[in-house]
């Protein structure tokens, strides 16, 4: 059996790290995931709105966030706001600040969709029945809308959390970089360490998005209900 | 006929309604008595829908006013909701809520706006599904029903807001032929009962049965107005007569 190179995981603190660069990725994506679904919702709904204005902002706001690559974003915020600014931000913090300004377009984007998709005759049907405003809303249009964007925003977490390996550009030591350091530090001892490191990285990140993704698909099969 | 004893119920009193620039009713009126069932037929598009939804405050208005009782019905006031209760509304389209079962698509409003206690709700809720024969679909999502089952359940939901008004807007009109029947059955037994509905339909059989009053309608204008007999029987406009004709087919 050719050497596959995990042993280096065993060596020293090696597991540990690793699985302290997952926790970094991790924290990363769910504060910035955090972040942009507190901000996606309440902007999504703004979204809805029959104003010109409104309209013309958001739609700038997502097309820039849907051309420029997310790396670069990443430089502008980190390299840029130094010589700018002169800030000095903490690589971790620029990483939820762009991941965070990402997500929110995107989830902003699918809430805005979801509430569109709701059928006007769902609002008259309720409406005839002699409920007032706030009633359709909650009892009639919300519980749709949540069904619609559920799936939708729980794939959206596991492209951001698989994005955050780019965060490693900058600086930050997050799973994939200690990964990287690991196999440096072992190149004549192990040299074939990549293989067995990247591959156990590759499975930490399926155990991360996998059952999220499942849950995604689960909860589609149970709401396809119209 | 008697109308004149009865009690008005819905006034809709030279009303304009424009949609853009493009004017759909002008100085349009239209009453309906306590028990009387109305019946608008006329060629699409000449604004049967636009009248109903006007009469449940669906539609803003330009000009005149309509009235339910002699209160004023109008989307933006505060009472609207008071009058829907009283003047139920059925769509063609099918709008049962879909996240919900059957009973609690029938539940929820009285429930929430009449604050009716649940437990006499339920029992109403299952009595009318019963009587429109889809007691043992009460768990089941309107996915799960048939075109025509879903429109009784419809039907059976405005009742159970104890409406003393319903409209009926081309119920059967997206409906598979076949379960057109099973719909129009419940409306007549309704109508048995004396309940007061203004009901736009294409059915010329069934409406010609249902009837006390029929309106037709040509261009936002009611061009003929009579009993049920004097309509189908002896229209007297062109247009009318026209318009029966394009329901029946001759071999040439
Ligand atoms: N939301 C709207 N915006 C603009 N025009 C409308 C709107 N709704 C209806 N109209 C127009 O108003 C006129 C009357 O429409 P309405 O739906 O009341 O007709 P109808 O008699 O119910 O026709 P049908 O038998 O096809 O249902 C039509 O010319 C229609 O194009
Ligand atoms: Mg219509």
């Amino acid at each position: 059996m050719p050497n596959l190179g995990i042993e280096v995981l065993f060596k020293g603190t090696n597991m540990a790290r690793l699985l302290g660069g997952l926790w970094v990725s991790l924290r990363i994506s769910l504060i910035a995931v955090g972040f942009s679904v507190l901000l996606g919702i309440p902007l999504g709904i703004i979204m809805t709105a029959k104003s010109k204005v409104i309209k013309a902002f958001t739609r700038l706001y997502l097309e820039v966030v849907r051309v420029m690559p997310q790396m670069v974003l990443l430089f502008i915020v980190f390299f840029g706001t130094t010589r700018i600014f002169g800030w000095n931000l903490n690589a971790e913090l620029a990483s939820v600040i762009v991941f965070t300004f990402w997500g929110t377009a995107e989830m902003a984007d699918l809430v805005r969709g979801a509430f569109i998709s709701i059928p006007k005759h769902q609002y008259e049907s309720a409406k005839a029945l002699g409920m007032n405003s706030l009633h359709v809303f909650l009892f009639v249009i919300l519980p749709q809308t949540i069904r619609r964007l559920l799936p939708l925003s729980i794939n959206l977490v596991t492209r951001m959390i698989k994005t955050t390996s780019l965060v490693m550009m900058i600086g930050v030591v997050e799973v994939l970089k200690v990964g990287q350091q690991i196999i440096e530090a072992n190149r004549t001892s192990s040299p074939n360490a990549a293989f067995g490191v990247y591959g156990t990285v590759f499975l930490l990140y399926f155990i991360g998005c996998w059952p999220i993704s499942m849950l995604s698909k689960y909860l589609e099969k149970k709401w396809s209900n119209t | 006929m008697s109308e004149n004893k009865k009690e008005e119920i819905i006034k809709v009193n030279h009303i304009t309604k424009r949609y853009d620039d493009n004017s759909v009713l002008e100085d349009f009126s239209l009453s309906v008595y306590e028990g009387e069932v109305v019946v608008i037929v006329g060629p699409s598009g000449c604004g049967k829908s636009t009248i109903l939804r006007i009469m449940n405050g669906l539609e803003p208005i330009q000009k005149g006013e309509v009235t339910y009782r002699g209160e004023k019905v109008d989307g933006k006031l505060g009472s609207i909701t008071r009058i829907r209760e009283k003047v139920g509304m059925v769509f063609q389209s099918y709008e049962l809520f879909p996240h919900k079962t059957i009973l609690q698509n029938v539940m929820l409003a009285p429930v929430l706006v009449q604050k009716r206690d649940k437990k006499e709700v339920k029992e109403e809720a299952l009595q009318l599904l019963a009587r429109v024969g889809l007691a043992e679909k009460k768990d089941s999502y309107p996915r799960q029903l048939s075109g025509g089952q879903k429109q009784r359940v419809a039907i059976v939901r405005a009742l159970c807001m104890h409406p003393e008004v319903l409209l009926f807007d081309e119920v059967t009109a997206a409906l598979d032929p076949e379960m057109v029947r099973e719909v129009l059955e419940v409306i007549l037994s309704l109508a048995k009962e004396g309940k007061t509905m203004v009901i736009v339909t294409h059915e010329m059989a069934f409406a010609e049965a249902i009837a006390d009053r029929v309106i037709f309608l040509d261009a936002g204008q009611i061009e003929e107005e009579g009993t049920a007999e004097e309509f189908f029987r002896h229209p007297k406009s062109e247009r009318a007569k026209q318009f029966l004709n394009s329901f029946t087919y001759e071999k040439k």
